[in-house]
């Protein structure tokens, strides 16, 4: 359709076109190989709408409910697709509903463009109709953004933006477009970004960093790993299971790198952090070396600082040079992506075993077992365990489903209990841990995935902040497995109001709506299970389904999480109840 | 660790934006900025930003690794007193009279090598350049006279070592 519009000039044998701004980042975006874009029109945005009118044969535009809800689908399409995703947004409004997606995409390094249009460029600080500073409102939160006021700059800073958000540590690109800038014409063509002079996204390994760290391990009597995203986004999934099977060391998941290796490969031993694993906690204190791969200290995975693995030498493989030295001092740094690194390094590695230092991790296992597990994946009593269900989700999809988790309890029972085979299939809102993730990015995880059953895991809180979502499910027929795990509480809040606050629970028990109905509102299969003898055959009813199917678990209602590392407590006092 | 005074210093593409994405990684961290100049370089095109911080290394060091994260940022350094040679100006606006009333302030023009910028019927500028306590030393000396108007400037500031700016960028352009 577009080359009935388009006049075509040659000009030094480059084809060039005449076109509007608004046509321009239509074309930019195909060039990119987006097809699939997340958005809600609105006034100052209206000529880019018109023309994913004229171009919908090529370029899917998902509309959402919330703007919210198109940054999170975006980003659960990048994540799982591994390419970028986009979201797009009017001014004002539109474009603040976004940031909250946006700084989690920040947070989590996942590689999104925003794309918001601006009032024109003439009345830029006038306080003109739905008029915002998004670039002051977005520039903490953005890898980049930057303001186009004029038609001609589009393909360059489009360009620009879809190479800053994916390359190096990924993260979200902000570009506001002023309404004039759509209108007008430009000579557009189109050359990809693969360079921009201020910045270096992919740091060279040092190979005496690589000799040091080989040492290391080589000599190491208990040495561990903890592995995070980066190993997902650097592409090392195999190189971690190349080094842990040949060096024979455990190997530890951070809450976004779970996925990167098979969750039963015997030398994978669990989760770190707050709620993670008995034995990959407090071992962590006992080590002799910490081999960090593509993770960063967070606050929830070490706890206090100051008692955080003091016994052991540090090695940190790492591609952001920011993230060294600045939560844990470490003895050897190796900058640069994360599969770079580990194929420099493995080489250089002896095979071991390290038998008896494994034999740890499974007794500590066997005491979280009987304390924990066992309570949670068969349990006695008579309510229903949020473990119980994830167990019967695993059982359901052979462990082969993209799990998607909101914030809270759910989250943690799902971070630690959910099996995966496959790498990039454990979506969930890891360092801003925002409620409401979860719901708009299953749609974009089932969209990257259509193959694949896509699952998300939701509480009852976190539900309703984007609940709208169910339906852009509905008009784009999105089959999507949710998974309402409702304990009529915020509770992972309750909990801590249990915990720390003498059962006062402010503003944590919520009067819920009939989920069922709502579902079925939205025209979405729908079923409610409050018993366990229903529940294994209603999750393998719900797999089985052709077509997206609600699912509310009526779950114990003052269960709590255990293992649990107390907020600003060592590693090493994790509390098993 | 023991605070004491660090200048960073900033070479980046010229772009609107930077400013803000740099100061709000101070704000952030709740680091004063002390002072802070924006100007060419000598490299052409390419902006610098000196900023002073009254801080702990280790703080630095990471502010300057969170600087140099940001996309249009080329390299920073940081740099303690001793490692650079720096200067701040200083205007002083004066009442005229007193010129001419007050033996001691042409005296005090002498002793701190200031210059008189602009001198007109109802007053006169000064102007000194120089480290920070030279500049405090003479305004104690002249406040008691009675200051009209006074403003300092960022510190500006070489550094004794090289900054390879230059090879960097010729190196991208070989990449
Ligand atoms: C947007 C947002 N607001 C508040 C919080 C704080 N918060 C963390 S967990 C939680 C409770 C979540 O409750 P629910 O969604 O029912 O899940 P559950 O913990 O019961 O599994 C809250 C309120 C948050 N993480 N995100």
């Amino acid at each position: 359709m577009e080359t009935l519009k388009a006049k075509h000039i040659k000009d030094n044998n480059k084809t060039t076109l005449r076109i509007s701004g608004a046509e321009a980042i239509i074309h930019c975006l195909l060039a990119e190989g987006v097809d699939l874009i997340y958005g809600y029109p609105g006034g100052a945005i209206m000529p880019v709408y018109d023309e994913l009118y004229k171009f919908q044969d090529r370029l899917t535009h998902v509309l959402t409910r919330h703007e919210q809800g198109a940054v999170h689908a975006a980003q659960g399409y990048a994540r799982v697709s591994g390419r970028v995703g986009v979201a797009m947004a009017t001014s004002g409004p539109g474009a603040t509903n976004l940031v909250t997606g946006i700084a989690d995409a920040q947070i989590d390094s996942t590689p999104v463009v925003c794309i918001t249009g601006q009032v024109p460029r003439h009345l830029l600080g006038s306080d003109a109709f739905q008029e915002t500073d998004i670039i002051g409102i977005s520039t903490p939160v953005t890898k980049w953004n930057y303001q186009v006021t004029r038609a001609s700059e589009i393909p360059e800073i489009m360009a620009k933006a879809f190479y800053i958000a994916r390359s190096g540590r990924p993260g979200p690109v902000l570009i506001d477009i002023t309404k004039n800038a759509q209108f007008d014409e430009l000579d557009f063509s189109y050359e990809p970004c693969n360079a921009v002079r201020s910045y270096n996204p992919y740091p060279k390994p040092d190979p005496k960093a690589i000799d040091a760290a080989a040492a290391l391990i080589n000599s190491a009597k208990k040495p561990y790993i903890v592995y995070g995203q980066g190993v997902i986004l650097g592409q090392a999934e195999e190189q971690l299971k190349a080094l842990v099977e040949k060096a024979g060391i455990p190997a530890a998941w951070t809450i976004l790198g779970l996925s990167a290796m098979d969750t039963d490969h015997p030398l994978n031993v669990g989760m770190v952090g707050m709620h993670g694993n008995y034995g990959p906690n407090i071992l962590t204190n006992e080590c002799d070396l910490l081999i960090a791969i593509g993770m960063r200290f967070d606050d929830r995975v070490t706890g206090d600082l100051n008692t955080y693995a003091k016994q052991a030498r540090i090695i940190h493989f790492e591609i952001d040079p920011a993230e060294i030295d600045k939560n844990v001092k470490v003895d050897i740094a190796v900058l640069g992506n994360a599969r770079d690194s580990l194929e420099l390094l493995l080489p250089k590695i002896k095979k071991n075993s390290h038998k008896d230092w494994h034999d740890k991790f499974k007794e500590k296992y066997r005491e979280e077992y009987d304390a924990v597990i066992k309570n949670d994946l068969q349990p006695t009593k008579a309510g229903l365990t949020m473990g119980e269900v994830v167990e019967a989700i695993n059982k359901a999809s052979g462990n082969k489903a993209v799990v998607v988790s909101d914030v809270g309890q759910h989250q943690m029972v799902t971070c630690r209990y959910a099996r995966f085979k496959q790498t990039k299939s454990n979506i969930t809102s890891g360092g801003l841990g925002t409620m409401g993730f979860a719901l708009p990015a299953a749609i974009g995880a089932k969209m990257a995935a259509m193959d694949r059953e896509v699952v998300a895991i939701i509480g009852d809180g976190g539900y309703q902040m984007n609940i709208q979502e169910l339906a852009t499910i509905f008009q784009n027929k999105t089959p999507v497995k949710i998974v309402v795990l409702n304990n009529d509480h915020l509770g992972m809040v309750r909990q801590w109001q249990e915990l720390f606050f003498e059962r006062r629970y402010a503003s944590t028990v919520m009067t819920n709506p009939d989920f069922v109905k709502i579902a079925e509102g939205y025209h979405i299969k729908a079923k409610r299970v409050t018993k366990r003898e229903e529940l294994a055959a209603t999750v393998e009813e719900m797999m089985q389904s052709p077509e997206a199917y609600f699912l509310e678990v009526k779950v114990e209602k003052e269960d709590n999480v255990f293992p649990m590392i107390p907020s600003g407590a060592s590693v090493s006092d994790i509390r098993l109840k | 660790m023991k605070k004491q005074w660090f200048t960073i210093s900033v070479y980046s593409e010229n772009n609107v934006g930077l400013l803000n994405r740099i100061s709000g990684i101070f704000l952030k961290r709740h680091i004063n900025i002390e002072s802070l100049n924006v100007s060419k370089s000598e490299i052409d095109g390419v902006s610098k930003f000196t900023v002073v911080v009254f801080t702990t290394e280790d703080w630095t060091r990471k502010i300057v690794m969170q600087i140099e994260k940001q996309i249009e940022v080329i390299k920073a350094f940081y740099h303690t007193d001793e490692e650079t040679i720096y200067q701040e100006s200083a205007l002083f606006k004066i009442a005229s009279n007193l010129l001419f009333d007050e033996r001691q302030i042409q005296n005090i023009i002498k002793e701190s090598h200031a210059q008189i910028v602009t001198v007109s019927r109802e007053f006169f500028v000064l102007a000194k350049t120089g480290k920070r306590e030279e500049i405090d030393d003479m305004y104690q000396l002249l406040e008691p006279f009675g200051i009209m108007q006074f403003v300092r400037s960022g510190r500006i500031a070489v550094s004794k070592a090289e900054m390879r700016i230059s090879t960097l960028l010729k190196e991208f352009e070989h990449k």
